[in-house]
Formats: C-alpha cells, structure tokens, sequence
C-alpha cells in the first residue's frame, strides 16, 4: 500500500514537471492551427498558416540561411575537429595542455561572451559578409564539440594501428582513411550530430556575430516584440515533428536490433546444449 | 610527416578565432583612446546602476539553479530508479523539448503568463483570483528554470544512473533505513553530477539577456541584457568590455569553486571507504 502510494506520487510529480516543460510547445502547436493572428485568441481552425509559411520570402531566407550555416558549419568543423583530434592526441603532454585548454574556452565561455568576441573580432578585420561571419563563429563553436567527442576514441584505439599501416607502406593519408578513421567513426558522428544540433539551435553568437543576417532564432527574436507570426509556429510545429519522428525511428530501430540480438544469442545459447 | 601536423591548420583557427578574440576583449576592457587603463573597468565597479543589475542578476541565476537542483534532482532520482525500458523512454521525454526552438518556448510563456492568458483562464475556471505574472520578476526566474531544468537533469541522472547499487544494499545491510542510506550513500555519490549541473545552469543564467527581454519586458534587465545594450544599442566598446571582463571573472571564480568542490567531494568519496 505504502510502496503503491509511493509511485502514485512519484507518477504525478513525473507528470507535472513533464506538462510543465510541454505547456509552451503545446500552446504554440494549437496556435499554429488558429484562424487568428493573434496568439492566445482562438477564433476557430485553419491551416492557412502552414499554407502561407512558404510563401513568406522572410522566412524561407532564415530558414535556407539556417539549415546551411548548420550543415556547412557541422561538416567543417567535422574534419577541422577530427585532423585536430588526431593531431592534438600525438601532441606531447605540455603542449597538448595548453592547445585543449584554449579548446574548451568556447565550451565554458557564456556563449554571450563568445559572441561579443567574434563581433569584435570581425569589426577589427574589417569583415562584412554577414552570412561568411555566421559560418566562421558556428564552425569555431562547434570544433571543441568535435575535437572532444573524438579525442576519448582515440585514446580507446591503439596508436600502433597507425604505426603498423605506415610500416606496411600506407602514405599517412591513406593510414588515416583505412585505419584511425574507422576506428575513431563513432565519435565522429557523435561530435557531427552535436555540432549540426548546436547551429541549429543557436541564437546568440548568431545575435552577436552576423551583421544583420538572420538565422531562425534571430528572426524569432526580432519578431517576438512585435508578436510572432503564426507562420512561425507552424513551421516550428514542422520542425518539432520531423524531430520526434526522426528520435522515435533511431529509438524503435536500436530497440529492435537489441531484441534480434538477444533472440539470436538465445538461438545460440539453445544450439550450444547438447 | 609527423602526426601533431594534422592538428596545425586547427591550431591557426583556434589561434585566429578564438585565442584572438577574447584577447580583443581584454584589449578593450583595459584602454581607453589606446593607452591602459584601469578606468573602464573601474567606472563600471562603481556604478551603481551597472552593479544593482550585476547583484540581480546573480541572486536571480542563483535563485533559479536552487530551484532547478530541487526540482531537477528528485527527477534524475525517479528516472535513476525506473526500469531501464521505461527510464530510456522518460528520459528521451525530458529532453525533446530542447529540441524545439528556446526562444520561441520563452515566447510561448507569454501567451501562457498574459493577463488574459492560458494560466489564467485555468485560474478562473476553478475560481482563483487572476495573477499578474507576465513582466515581472518571477516571468524571468521562471523562463530560466525552464530553460536550463533539462541541463540539471541530464547530468545528476547519468551520474545516479552508474551508481553500484550493492552500496545501497550493503548500507541497508547495515541498517540505515531509506533517508539516511540517501543522504550518507546516494547523495555524497551524486555530487559530481549536482556539481555539474550547477555549473551548467549557473552560468548561462547570468548571461541569458533572450530570456530576461522577452519574459522581463525589459523592466528587469539582466547582466547580458546590460552588456547586450553597450555593444548592440549604444555601440561602446569600451564599457561593454570591462562589463564581459567582470563576467568573465565571475565565471572563472565560479568554475574555480566547482572545481574545488568536486575535488572536496572526492576526498570525502575516499573517506567513505
């Protein structure tokens, strides 16, 4: 009785801190669906938003301004990290410290500060291009996401793989592409993913460093004092759906590669008795 | 062609990008018409105006991560103690919502929190009085309770998660009942985990100026909101240095102290054996 009591609560407070961090997203998914302008009045269902949303020149440029900065950024800083990581991880130990301590500065910098310094950077170059400046900054905060991801396979992986191509008569290139990168592979794609995430989802380097140029979040914010379209919410809507979908997909597949696994150690566990 | 040359075309970005940067900042808290000074920093200091929104800006980033450890922690608990299949499948639920734009989840509290919001339609449905809530101190504590909860959560839960559970049984064997097996085993084991979220939300609750502007209506400015307004609004680079300076201090102190706090946590781990 007590232990059943007990998990009633545990539920409901599970519960309640879930609804508390949903609220916000099931409020702007059922605005997205309103006739009205205006958030928080319901005036009856409609989809025109989601019709208009492509129309919308604005919004489309943020969101191709988006969706390349996090692609061309995350591939970048893919291989920058991963050279990096190799390099780093055969560097001796004094310089080793000193490269991965000022590695991790934009990892514990306020992004506030990260931003501010690559404004003040670009305007000491005298660097204009607002979209080349979004790039630069997202490729050098997602680098140490990269590097750091990478560097702990290395240290699980034998250095004397490497060793052993090159005595076989690989060039270093091509130890590196049939040896050490196939070993080091989860990591990378691991730090990729992250990185791809993390430009996706920035706002306030992208705030401080692009020179007018807006990503999502940046019109977000431009638009929020004004009040937000509901086009915005749609799309979000969209966003958040590919999302799920995309994690229910990889969670259902790894789910069903475990029960095959273990299904096929039990076939062979039964083929094993005599 | 040794090795380490892989890692040189980084080590010019990082030297460019990122080293260069921050010297930029420091460059500029600290000269004023290109000689030294200690002036920039020192004006800032004594403002009172620039210090009153610096002391209310910590108590407001602490207040929110001693709200997100409450609230968190007994999460992370729950979660650590679930069967794994149903953990995997609430933990997953507690981190979708990150996936989703933060700036326009805050937005969303304003639809929640307005006059004649959400809340208080729910509030007047059971007849409660209606709250003012929206631009108001406790808008901005919420928004960053809810934006940085899920950061608290992630670390204290991978941490409980590895925890031997034979150091539970063994402390029952011994007969310590539930409470005291908490607050002498699991408690003292998580630390690393509460030491790290801490760090995750402390930070970035000082520095959020997104959160503060669209939930504090710009009548509760918070310390990145002030540094925000030198560069962005007021283009002056000299005050708007010496105030990231001062950030940047503080963030290194507070690093400083997780640091020594973990490392305190340790021996203490040491002497439990």
């Amino acid at each position: 009785m007590v232990s059943r009591l007990r998990s009633f609560f545990k539920g409901t407070y599970l519960g309640l801190m879930l609804l508390f961090l949903y609220a916000p997203i099931i409020v702007l998914i059922i605005f997205s669906f309103n006739e009205s302008r205006v958030m928080g009045n319901w005036t009856g269902f409609s989809f025109k938003w989601y019709a208009k949303l492509f129309e919308d020149s604005t919004i489309t440029k943020a969101l191709s301004v988006t969706l390349s900065v996090a692609v061309l950024s995350a591939l970048s800083a893919t291989i920058i990290g991963t050279f990096a990581a190799i390099g780093i991880h055969s560097m001796r130990k004094r310089p080793r410290a000193v490269v991965e301590n000022i590695s991790q500065l934009p990892m514990v910098n306020p992004d506030l500060v990260t931003g501010i310094s690559m404004m003040m950077l670009f305007a000491f170059l005298g660097f204009k291009s607002g979209y080349m400046r979004m790039l630069i900054a997202h490729i050098t905060f997602n680098i140490p996401y990269v590097i750091f991801s990478v560097l702990p396979k290395l240290r699980q992986s034998s250095d004397s793989l490497y060793e052993a191509a090159l005595d076989l008569g690989c060039t270093p290139m091509q130890a590196l592409r049939q040896v050490v990168i196939p070993d080091i592979m989860p990591g990378i794609v691991s730090g990729c993913m992250l990185a791809f995430t993390l430009s996706l989802d920035d706002f306030v380097v992208t705030w401080f460093s692009s020179n007018g140029v807006e990503n999502l979040s940046v019109y977000i914010y431009a638009a929020a004092r004004r009040g937000i379209s509901p086009m915005i919410n749609a799309l979000s809507t969209l966003m958040f759906v590919a999302v799920v979908t995309l994690l229910l997909i990889i969670n259902l597949k790894s789910m069903k590669e475990e029960r095959e696994l273990a299904a096929q150690q039990k076939r062979l566990r039964a083929a094993a008795r005599p | 062609m040794k090795r380490t040359m892989f890692s040189y075309p980084y080590i010019v970005w990082m030297l460019i990008f990122i080293l260069a940067p921050m010297l930029l900042i420091v460059y500029y808290a600290f000269t004023s018409d290109g000689g030294f000074t200690f002036a920039n920093i020192i004006d800032a200091l004594s403002s009172p105006s620039y210090m009153k929104v610096f002391f209310r800006s910590v108590w407001v980033a602490v207040k929110a991560t001693l709200i997100c450890l409450a609230t968190g922690y007994p999460i992370a608990y729950i979660l650590s103690q679930l069967k794994k299949s149903t953990a995997a499948i609430l933990y997953v639920l507690f981190i979708v919502p990150m996936w989703m734009n933060f700036l326009l989840r805050t937005y969303a509290w304003q639809v929640l929190l307005d006059g004649r919001g959400v809340l208080n339609a729910l509030l007047a449905a059971v007849g409660l009085p209606a709250q003012h809530l929206l631009f108001t101190e406790s808008a901005v504590m919420l928004g960053t309770v809810y934006n940085f909860l899920p950061f608290m959560i992630l670390p204290v839960y991978s941490v409980l998660v590895k925890l031997d559970k034979s150091l539970l049984e063994a402390a029952a064997d011994l007969g310590a009942n539930g409470l005291v097996t908490f607050v002498k085993v699991t408690l003292p084991q998580s630390l690393p985990g509460i030491i790290s979220g801490i760090t995750m939300v402390f930070i970035p609750a000082i520095t959020t100026f997104a959160i503060s502007g669209l939930l504090g209506g710009g009548k509760f400015m918070m310390f990145g909101e002030l540094i925000e307004n030198q560069f962005i609004t007021l283009q002056n680079m000299s005050t708007g240095s010496a105030l990231s300076f001062i950030l940047l201090i503080l963030v290194i102190i507070s690093m400083f102290v997780m640091r020594r706090a973990e490392h305190e946590s340790g021996q203490e781990g040491g002497r439990l054996w």
